[in-house]
């Protein structure tokens, strides 16, 4: 078994709420991350499996780029989590939600290829949804 | 499985020297690092929760919390001292596996006391080249 990582970059603005909440209870709620501000996010896939005994590759990493480019990068990038993605509704675009809403779309795109991802917020901040040990 | 990880810092002394060693024998154990005046680090602290992801929050812990407790158990208490003069290291030489022990049973508790978060792993930096992990391997 190998695991593979490749990661990317983008950008996105957002802010912390809940709707039902009025602007000063979320504010009390979630502090300043309930104005808007914005990150620059790096975001690594890991893919794991046999490498196939005839390429010797887990998976193309064009096809895993594409993956990436086209689930989340062209989904986010430049854009706003609240009001530009259908993700974040009812729940706040914490690293925790957003990591898992990115693992929920790369599992449907890559299944059990997907062993986990791991969302930098900063340097300072990061989140791993693993898949198996419990599903996430 | 979903875990958080935050990175803290703080600037410390130590001196590596057990009082179980002869001067020679330190001075072979530890090498510059039984310096009697000691040295310091910019220690980096990786701390890692896991635990259910709170719905109003969305948080597993919120970050003020757990930025708050790692300040006042760690940041503050082990920052800017002499790690020889901690309680922690009164019995036990404070060298960065001890010190990311210590870290880890202090902050295990303090975590745990205060909200649904587990304490995974701790990491420390010594230096850009040396870290010390207990827990799970991420």
């Amino acid at each position: 078994m190998v695991r593979l990582t490749r990661a990317v970059d983008f950008s996105a603005s957002l802010r912390y709420r809940q709707p039902d909440l009025s602007e000063a209870e979320n504010r009390a709620l979630f502090g300043r991350a309930a104005a808007q501000h914005g990150h620059n996010y790096r975001l690594e896939v890991t893919v794991r499996g046999e490498p196939d005994p005839v390429t010797g590759m887990v998976i193309d990493l064009k096809d895993l780029k594409a993956v990436i480019e086209r689930e989340i990068a062209a989904r986010f990038d430049h854009r706003d989590l609240n009001r530009d993605t259908p993700y974040f509704e009812k729940s706040p675009p914490t690293p925790e939600n957003f990591s898992r809403v990115i693992f929920d779309l790369l599992r449907a795109a890559l299944g059990d290829l997907l062993h986990g991802v791991r969302l930098r917020q900063d340097e300072d901040l990061w989140v791993d949804v693993i898949a198996d040990a419990g599903r996430p | 499985m979903i875990a958080l990880t935050r990175r803290y810092r703080f600037p410390a002394a130590h001196v590596l020297r057990s009082p179980a060693l002869s001067d020679a024998e330190n001075e072979r154990a530890y090498g510059k690092c039984a310096n009697p005046a000691g040295h310091g680090h910019d220690y980096g602290l990786e701390v890692t929760v896991s635990g259910p992801v709170e719905e109003r929050s969305g948080a597993i812990i919120p970050l003020e919390r757990l930025d708050a407790l790692v300040r006042e158990r760690v940041v503050e208490r082990l920052g800017h001292r002499l790690l020889n003069d901690d309680p922690w290291f009164a019995a036990a030489v404070p060298t960065a596996e001890n010190i990311a022990l210590a870290a880890w049973r202090e902050l295990a508790r303090a975590v745990e006391a205060e909200s649904s978060a587990h304490v995974v792993r701790v990491r420390l930096l010594e230096t850009r080249r040396n870290s010390f992990e207990c827990g799970e391997a991420l």
